[in-house]
């Protein structure tokens, strides 16, 4: 078990598949996969279909729309890299293509966040040359 | 020759120990494992040379690769059976399922499961909040800063979003649970507390406060298993297990299907079938409390309430001492202790001296059936066990 947990992408060991994923983040894009065999849109990105397990996916160009699934204001940072941001908004994101990926609120005080709240994908480009895609309200 | 696949009342509880809990620095984790073995083998009258088999899960504050071996070579037992269970909370449970299915099968006779970590003494509180947070996926969840607070949030937002479970139903919960450890003297906190208490502790991750969140502690804790047939050979009363079901649904909670129904309906399912009762007829239960609205969501999903009840039925106080299901009657990981992944071993060894008759001042007029369940992930890993008395069987 590894005992310390990365700040940012770029430390974690980033699986070959995923990098198209991140490689549209830094052109602002988000890209999520679709199946050629039943159509399902998934994230995160996989070897395999994981509604039909078909290997035949397709990455396609998100419309970046979502909603606020739920959400939790994080008020003790996990560490010093996430201090200075204290509070900061973590969600999940229902995507309007269905899958549901983990992200980050911004752009509005964290206490106007709801469930159902609309959101549309930003980019955030970190030091590091990793780009990170969070929401903020539509 | 096919085995019985059932597991009901083939295998017993014959031996049950506790370490010290709480700040424990005069003995590192892996030496705390060793501790609760020497002390289950003296409370089940066996000598090491009777183990022939060894669970265990890892340390996280000092993890060995091979670490059920380790253990085995440190109090020197040479098992015929020797495995470390990673299941997060569910580890202990899961490691009795196997356990259990071992023995039935005639692997091995004698079963020892331990389980001991220093999250509390062993790192730093950075440490702690980072080993654990790592179970977050490394590159869609942890880039965004949540600790294990904050996923538990998710859960607790959405349970209040769909079914208007309140902040001062999550905050009956540590009620309760404090009301039980302020009769155990192993507790770690046994100051009273109410609504108001938690409601003004310091909020970690909205909706959660300071006080819907577990201990992090110290400690350890192991059982004995052996055959239902010869369990009678031992000092104590045995405690038979009657039912077990597992239940994986996710691991990641960005992942999960439902973010207020988890599988501990499938692993309850199971469990109760085996044993052939339902949720009426347990007398008392030991649920996965690392976080307050984890209860609430388990005794739904277990059949203790209709779905979305949760928050009522823990405000009308039916988990107190008092109450028609008596909940973590040792303090759970809320106020009695909480090491990490071996954090269930002791609402295991809490629900054996229950079932003994054991548990002194705050023992249950009624304790012949017991339900206890643990999980791990994120609401991920669900295990399920009914255990009973020899009335029960």
């Amino acid at each position: 078990m590894s005992p310390a947990a990365p700040a940012n992408p770029a430390a974690a060991a980033v699986a070959a598949v995923a990098a198209e994923y991140w490689a549209a983040c830094r052109r602002h894009e988000l890209v999520i996969q679709r199946c050629r065999g039943c159509g399902a849109h998934q994230f995160y990105p996989r070897i395999l279909c994981a509604s039909c397990a078909s290997r035949s996916l397709d990455w396609v160009r998100a419309s970046g729309r979502g909603t606020v699934a739920s959400y939790t204001v994080v008020r003790r940072a996990i560490s010093e890299a996430f201090a200075a941001r204290v509070p900061y908004v973590v969600a999940l994101v229902a995507l309007a293509e269905g899958p549901t990926m983990m992200s980050e609120v911004v752009g509005c005080a964290a206490e106007s966040v709801r469930i159902g709240l609309p959101v549309e994908v930003v980019f955030d480009d970190l030091p590091d040359g990793v780009t990170l895609p969070k929401f903020r309200p539509a | 020759m096919a085995a019985d696949p059932s597991l009901r009342g083939r295998v017993a509880i014959v031996g049950a120990a506790d370490t010290e809990v709480g700040a424990v620095t005069r003995l590192g984790p892996n030496e705390l494992c060793a501790d609760a073995i020497l002390r289950v083998l003296a409370d089940a009258g066996l000598a090491r040379e009777q183990v022939d088999g060894l669970v265990t899960c890892n340390s996280m504050a000092a993890p060995l690769l091979y670490h059920a071996e380790a253990m085995a070579e440190y109090v020197g037992i040479s098992p015929a059976y020797c495995v470390s269970i990673g299941a997060g909370g569910g580890t202990t449970f899961t490691a009795l399922h196997q356990a259990a299915s071992a023995i039935a099968n005639g692997i091995c006779r004698t079963v020892v499961i331990a389980m001991a970590d220093s999250l509390r003494s062993g790192l730093t509180p950075e440490g702690a909040l980072a080993v654990q947070a790592s179970s977050g996926h490394p590159e869609f969840e942890r880039p965004y800063g949540a600790t294990v607070p904050a996923y538990y949030a998710l859960i607790a937002r959405a349970h209040m979003h769909e079914f208007g479970t309140t902040p001062e139903q999550l905050a009956a919960v540590a009620v309760s649970a404090r009301q039980h450890a302020s009769r155990n003297p192993a507790a770690t906190m046994r100051e009273p507390i109410g609504v108001e208490d938690v409601l003004r502790s310091r909020m970690i991750a909205d909706p959660l406060h300071l006080l819907d969140c577990s201990l992090v502690s110290d400690g350890g804790a192991a059982v004995v298993l052996a055959a239902a047939g010869r369990a009678r050979d031992f000092p104590h009363p045995p405690v038979y297990l009657l039912g077990v079901g597992e239940g994986h649904s996710h691991e990641h909670i960005s992942q999960a299907r439902s973010l207020t129904t988890s599988a501990a309906v499938d692993s309850g399912r199971r469990a109760y079938a085996m044993a052939g009762i339902g949720p009426g007829d347990v007398d008392f239960a030991e649920l996965y409390d690392c976080f307050t609205p984890v209860v609430i969501v388990e005794l739904e999903d277990l059949g203790f309430c209709a779905k979305g009840e949760g928050g009522p039925f823990v405000a009308e106080g039916c988990i107190a001492p008092a109450g028609r299901l008596p909940v973590n009657t040792h303090g759970g990981l809320l106020s009695h202790c909480h090491p990490g992944n071996p954090g269930s071993m002791f609402a295991l060894t809490e629900a054996v001296r229950q079932i003994r008759r054991e548990a002194g001042p705050r023992q249950l007029a009624r304790a012949d059936l017991a339900l206890v369940h643990g999980q791990g992930g994120i609401m991920s890993s669900h295990c399920t066990l009914v255990l009973g008395s020899e009335a029960a069987r």
